[in-house]
């Protein structure tokens, strides 16, 4: 029918049409990137206190300032683990949920990764696939009891934080599995680390670039296909958005929220790789609290709690703002204490400016 | 002249954004009556309550009680002047216990600690008063809804609470359950106490009211003793709301040889509690290709748990045998009714027919995704040009489709949700309500949306709570009364009176 002759209509598209300027200022990627250059901004301007380090008398700090690429170098490798971790979180959290267990999955997968390379000497062809396999089972195991047994998926992942922090204790026998291993004649001796955890642990492009920031990229990406090209992404945000709803219109619930967990729990999986590859060794007690290192970085990404919103690139500035943060305070000697109270501070600052924006 | 009633409203106002919900409307309750409100959904009883319990305020008119002038800015206010409304959903906290429960909001207490005893001991007496003997330390949830219901009386009387709304309290009780209710009420009025008291009853009106007033499209239209008010005039008062604007229905000669396409039969939906009536009872009913069937019924009559049920959204707990084209269909689950050609428009579109935070395009191809991608992959290019056509075909209008459908109009809120249904080339399309909330033009384009649907052969099952909508494009009208299906009139036969008739429970 011809729309003219309803004047109504013209009222409605009024009512319709977005501000363009509105909708651009509200967009959350803004004040994320804002946000970045705010901090990078604070790392130009405090490049690392000359004079502070020639008074300490430690000239080889001189090195580590903003100005020099090996800074962000080690930045970028440092917030790699927990960034890697975020990825499957930042899924976990559009769907309306949490994971608490992805620190100690990544212990477990450290442990478990040690053990097949070092004492029972696989190939990294086999160790490898299993210990994914071992992080996609109890992200999967998580998943289930989320979406089939309906418990809140805070208390689930609670329990498996717990339960797989003491596999991973009673997979290791309660101490590290590292490069020190017990001879036939019941002496210790080290081995060479294995071959694939120098791999994973070098750095490559004339040194200038981390392999595990090349993972986190790795991962990074392939979270952004899922999210927002594949039907599976589309479901996620549907189903964070108003799980009845989609529901309703036929998305099959059950299975996408497993798969979001399984997710999480490969990502925690390839954040153990990483990590038992730095350390050359399967510590149990790998990534304590990383868990909220991750939950940080996709909050002050701009994710929201609440589900349905958010992505994989608000994730990566909030990578990005979390590791050059830190960094920025440490080359200036802020001691740690301090940098504690800043970045919870911060997080509190990240939320409000998203709530004021609602 | 006797002295000033308990209760008076007088001109009464109150709109909603554009919409005059109530218009100078006027009410009174003398001490020791029951005053039945009476009028169709939506005829503006619920919001005259609100306004009452000083949920609303309203835009114009005063209320009075002994004839002093009030003004309720919060239920608390309203309910410390001796105003208790009790509304359809118990306002009890299910895990607290039946004493706490009654004092809530007031404790008794002394200097913060809590005095537990007394608290009981007063709750036991105000239960006491309705032949209650429940123990008071029992967690509400526990107890029954009837009980529950007592409790929730018990709680307003506590309150000195002279005027007491009840809104349909005798929903969720079985007979004997419901005698009860009503000795209390008896009991109450002896007491001075004023009662208003909704219901969709007829048997109920005549049962208990000494007064009834009908409210129809947010106006004032008669009250009377029950003795001048007969039945059929009570419903005449109720129905002859005007449709805002005639719509097209264009008289399709029905083909009644066309092929039966929803074959409904003994279908049944269990309520979610153990014991509690069925919310759909044995309910049976076809509907031929191209043939609108209206399925008319008060709140709680289950009509639109009938279309939930056949939908699959309630899972197991729906059963009978239906058949779509011939073939059994077994309602287990919404992906699985939507396998079979079936699509459901909900009647609560920003609740379960939306995902507000997503773009028009995203919802418009949330139902049939599988169409525009390949091994999993979204084929965007694919998926924007089906959104394109059918927002096209249905006049939607939107800045751009990008744009979250959030910012959007309820008319073309409504749209996006049924364009999202049509792309799942649905054989049978149930409507709950599909023009609430939209403006006038947008209902006109669904009229006829309707009809270019049944002229593709859909089968179609509408419920609407708008009488003359529901006159003009039913083709035949099952009406429905608490979970049952209590006639079936076909278009010629069907009046507003008729139906109003039957979805009270007349015979």
């Amino acid at each position: 029918m011809p729309s003219a002759s309803h004047p109504s209509n013209a009222l409605t598209d009024l009512a319709d049409r977005p501000s363009w300027i509105r909708s651009v200022l509200g967009h959350p990627a803004v004040t994320a990137v804002f946000a970045l250059a705010l901090v990078f901004t604070l790392g130009l301007l405090f490049p690392g206190n000359k004079a502070f380090y020639e008074w300490l008398n430690r000239r080889d700090m001189l090195d580590q300032a903003f100005y020099n690429w090996s800074t962000h170098r080690d930045a970028l490798r440092l917030v790699s683990i927990s960034g890697i971790l975020a990825c499957g979180m930042t899924v976990v959290i559009i769907t309306a949920g949490i994971d608490l267990s992805v620190a100690s999955v990544l212990a477990l997968v450290a442990v478990s990764f040690s053990v097949f390379c070092i004492r029972w000497n696989w190939s990294a062809w086999t160790a490898i696939p299993a210990s994914l396999l071992i992080g996609v089972a109890c992200g999967g195991v998580s998943g289930v009891f989320t979406a089939v047994f309906r418990i809140q998926p805070f208390i689930v992942t609670l329990a498996m934080m717990v339960f797989a922090r003491g596999l991973a204790k009673t997979v290791s026998g309660g101490m590290k599995v590292s490069t020190a291993v017990q001879q036939s004649d019941g002496t210790y001796g080290n081995v060479d680390p294995p071959g694939v955890f120098s791999a994973i642990d070098s750095q490559i492009l004339g040194g200038n670039v981390a392999v595990v920031s090349l993972i986190l990229l790795a991962c990074a990406v392939v979270t952004w296909v899922a999210l927002s090209r594949l039907r599976w992404g589309r479901y996620v945000y549907a189903i964070g958005g108003n799980e009845e709803a989609a529901r309703l219109s036929g998305v099959p619930v059950m299975s996408m929220k497993i798969a979001a967990y399984a997710l999480a729990g490969l990502f925690s999986a390839i954040a153990g790789l990483c990590y038992a590859a730095q350390e050359q060794q399967g510590d149990p007690e790998a990534g304590l609290g990383y868990e909220l290192n991750a939950i940080a970085i996709v909050v002050i990404g701009g994710t929201r709690l609440m589900g349905g919103h958010g992505g994989m690139g608000l994730t990566l500035l909030g990578t990005l703002i979390f590791a050059y943060l830190d960094k920025i305070l440490s080359i200036n000697a802020v001691p740690e204490a301090s940098r504690l109270m800043l970045t919870g501070a911060i997080i509190v600052v990240a939320v409000l400016v998203q709530g004021r924006r609602r | 002249m006797e002295n000033a009633p308990l209760l008076q409203m007088t001109a009464i106002a109150k709109r909603f954004g554009t919409q005059r919900v109530l218009d100078n409307v006027d009410f009174d309750l003398r001490a020791g009556e029951v005053h039945v409100l009476a009028g169709e959904n939506g005829a503006g009883k619920s919001t005259l309550i609100k306004v009452l319990g000083g949920v609303h305020r309203p835009d114009g008119g005063t209320i009075r009680i002994d004839g002093r002038p009030v003004a309720f800015r919060s239920p608390r206010e309203a309910a410390a002047g001796g105003v208790a409304i009790i509304y359809q959903e118990l306002s009890l906290v299910p895990s607290m216990s039946v004493a706490d429960n009654i004092h809530l909001g007031r404790e008794r207490s002394w200097r913060g600690w809590m005095r537990y005893r007394i608290q009981r001991r007063e709750a036991a007496q105000a239960l006491a008063r309705l032949g209650l003997n429940a123990d008071t330390r029992r967690s509400v949830g526990s107890l029954p809804i009837s009980i529950q219901q007592m409790i929730e009386i018990a709680k307003a009387l506590s309150f000195q609470a002279r005027i007491l709304v009840m809104d349909e309290p005798t929903s969720a009780l079985n007979e004997p359950e419901v005698h009860r209710l009503f000795a209390t009420i008896a009991d109450l009025k002896t007491h001075g106490c004023g009662i208003i008291y909704i219901t969709h009853k007829l048997e109920e009106v005549y049962r208990i009211a000494d007064r009834i007033t009908v409210l129809r499209d947010g106006r004032h239209i008669a009250t009377a003793p029950t003795g001048e008010m007969p039945a059929p005039a009570l419903i005449r008062h109720m129905v002859g709301r005007e449709l805002t604007e005639h719509a097209g229905r264009e008289d399709v000669l029905l083909a009644n040889r066309a092929p039966v396409r929803l074959a409904v039969e003994n279908l049944t939906v269990r309520a979610a509690s153990r014991g509690a009536r069925s919310l759909v009872d044995r309910v049976s009913f076809d509907v031929r290709a191209g043939e609108i069937v209206g399925l008319a019924g008060l709140q709680g009559s289950g009509n639109s748990d009938l279309l939930m049920g056949l939908f699959g959204g309630y899972g197991r707990r729906a059963s009978g045998a239906v058949r779509i084209d011939g073939r059994p269909f077994r309602p287990a689950s919404p992906r699985r009714a939507i396998r079979h050609g079936v699509a459901l428009v909900t009647n609560d579109r920003q609740r379960t027919g939306l995902v507000l935070g997503m773009s028009v395009t995203a919802n418009v191809t949330l139902g049939s995704l599988p169409r525009v991608s390949r091994g999993g992959w979204l084929l965007r290019s694919r998926e924007r040009r089906l959104a394109v056509q059918t927002t096209a075909a249905l006049n939607l209008r939107a800045a751009s489709l990008r744009q979250s459908v959030a910012t959007l109009s309820g008319g073309n809120q409504q749209k996006v949700v049924l364009a999202k249904w049509i792309n799942t080339r649905p054989r049978v399309l149930l409507l709950d309500e599909p023009t609430r909330g939209v403006d006038v033009g947008a209902k006109q384009q669904i009229y006829q949306l309707m009809n270019e649907w049944r002229r593709a052969g859909l089968a179609i099952v509408l419920i609407t709570s708008e009488m003359p909508e529901l006159l003009m494009m039913s083709d035949r009208i099952v009406v429905m009364h608490r979970g049952r299906a209590v006639t079936t009139l076909c278009r010629q036969e069907a009046t507003q009176e008729r139906i109003l008739h039957a979805a009270m429970g007349g015979d």
